[in-house]
């Protein structure tokens, strides 16, 4: 396997970054980095931790970073993680206010105990922790109760000053997306896979409308609805299919929300090399977050109506003869 | 009847499902078999997530309808948590 982190990848030019992943020969894995620079989304760092850890790490050849921004990588944790030697020197600061390095997360005791340390790390208030723990929460439970993934999720986040955004990026190595939803519907591609797993009421453990004693099929819709009101970049990647909800630009209507996810502004497609497991990015501008109290009224306004036209969708019909 | 207190068992973010899980088979359905009532206290919860109160709820008003409404009460909920509730019981009442 070979990947290669370049100058920039983020949700919205990570296109390029994931069609240059090469995933062939998984027993090793090549890292090389771009020379001048490297300037990565929180999710790509996920994946090359996710990645890495199906590796032997002597089998892992990290290419020598040159980059002025190597020390990013180390100060992730990206090298502790991979257990392989960087050389490079710098001093350790306080993660405090700025990122949460690469963590993995195997089992549901450790993911409260990093929710509740990853809140003051990022120095949230409570409003925008609101929206940030939930996501955490429902992203790596979903791992750790669908993927199987041995190694869990690989989890990391960072503070952007600039854009005053938290992003956010989760990847695990196991069953993917298509595999977990066709255990109760029929899926044909990839993509049709994602659509039913962002769309309220599916889960892959049962047909059943409202899920199982423990599965609603809600996580990945709220998740998404979260991205879409406060207009920021979501995108799931699992197998060769790659859905992204495009960033849409504040306006005085306020965002609507549709239960089907191809309706939204978005790109998708199915070409991608195949990702055995999902990664999911998503981005939170702190200035713009909706209310979470507002957003969960759209939410359970969309979500009541969808299961109704679901509902009535199945109605008999009376026979006339 | 028996007040379940929460913050104890899942601290300030109500997030972890198997303590969801376990609280309603450990306590609120032996409560409800037995003819009695429950007082769900969310005092010290500051939010939840809606796979918490699934877990937690969804598979009483399964099984027991949605009169099982009238024998349990959520107190000191703050309005993240009602939301979140309420969403949960309105899809499962209207899955049934």
């Amino acid at each position: 396997m070979k990947i290669h982190l370049p100058n920039s990848a983020f949700l919205g030019n990570i296109d390029p970054f994931l069609r240059t992943l090469d995933v062939t020969n998984p027993d090793k894995l090549k890292i090389t980095t771009n020379k001048k620079w490297i300037s990565i989304h929180p999710v790509v760092l996920s994946m090359v931790g996710a990645i890495g850890l199906t590796v032997k790490p002597s089998n892992i050849n990290f290419e020598k970073p040159e980059a002025k921004s190597k020390h990013y990588l180390k100060r992730m944790g990206l090298f502790k993680l991979l257990k392989v030697s960087s050389d490079i020197k710098m001093t350790e600061h306080e993660p405090a206010g700025r990122f949460i390095p690469l963590t993995q997360i195997t089992d549901g005791a450790a993911l409260t105990k990093f929710i509740t340390d990853m809140i003051p790390l990022l120095h949230l208030k409570l409003e925008h922790a609101e929206s940030i723990r939930y996501i955490v929460s429902e992203l790596v439970r979903n791992v750790l109760e669908h993927s199987l993934s041995p190694n869990g999720a690989l989890v990391s986040a960072q503070y952007y000053e600039k854009s005053k955004s938290i992003r956010i990026g989760i990847a695990d190595t196991g069953l993917g997306i298509k595999k977990t939803i066709s255990q109760s519907y029929p899926v044909n591609s990839g993509l049709s896979a994602i659509r039913l797993a962002l769309s309220p009421g599916i889960t892959g453990t049962t047909k059943k409308e409202g899920g199982t004693e423990l599965n609603a099929g809600a996580g990945l819709f709220f998740i998404r609805s979260i991205a879409k009101i406060n207009r920021d970049y979501f995108m799931i990647y699992s197998g060769q299919a790659m859905y992204k909800l495009l960033k849409t630009k504040k306006t005085q209507r306020k965002a609507s929300l549709h239960a089907d996810p191809f309706m939204d502004r978005s790109s998708m497609d199915e070409g991608f090399p195949f990702w055995q497991g999902t990664a999911v990015g998503i981005d939170i501008s702190l200035d713009s977050t909706e209310e979470f109290g507002a957003l969960l009224d759209l939410i359970r306004k969309t979500y009541t109506k969808t299961i109704k036209e679901r509902k009535k969708a199945r109605h008999q019909k009376a026979r006339f003869i | 009847m028996i007040k379940i207190k929460l913050f104890k068992i899942v601290g300030e973010f109500a997030e972890n499902k198997d303590f969801a899980r376990d609280v309603r088979l450990q306590k609120i359905i032996p409560e409800l078999n037995n003819g009695g009532e429950v007082i769900l206290d969310f005092e010290g919860v500051s939010g939840a997530t809606q796979s918490f109160i699934h877990a937690l709820i969804s598979d009483l008003l399964r099984n027991y309808g949605s009169e099982v409404l009238g024998k349990i009460s959520f107190k000191n909920c703050n309005e993240i948590v009602q939301k979140i509730i309420n969403i949960v019981v309105e899809y499962m009442q209207e899955s049934d």
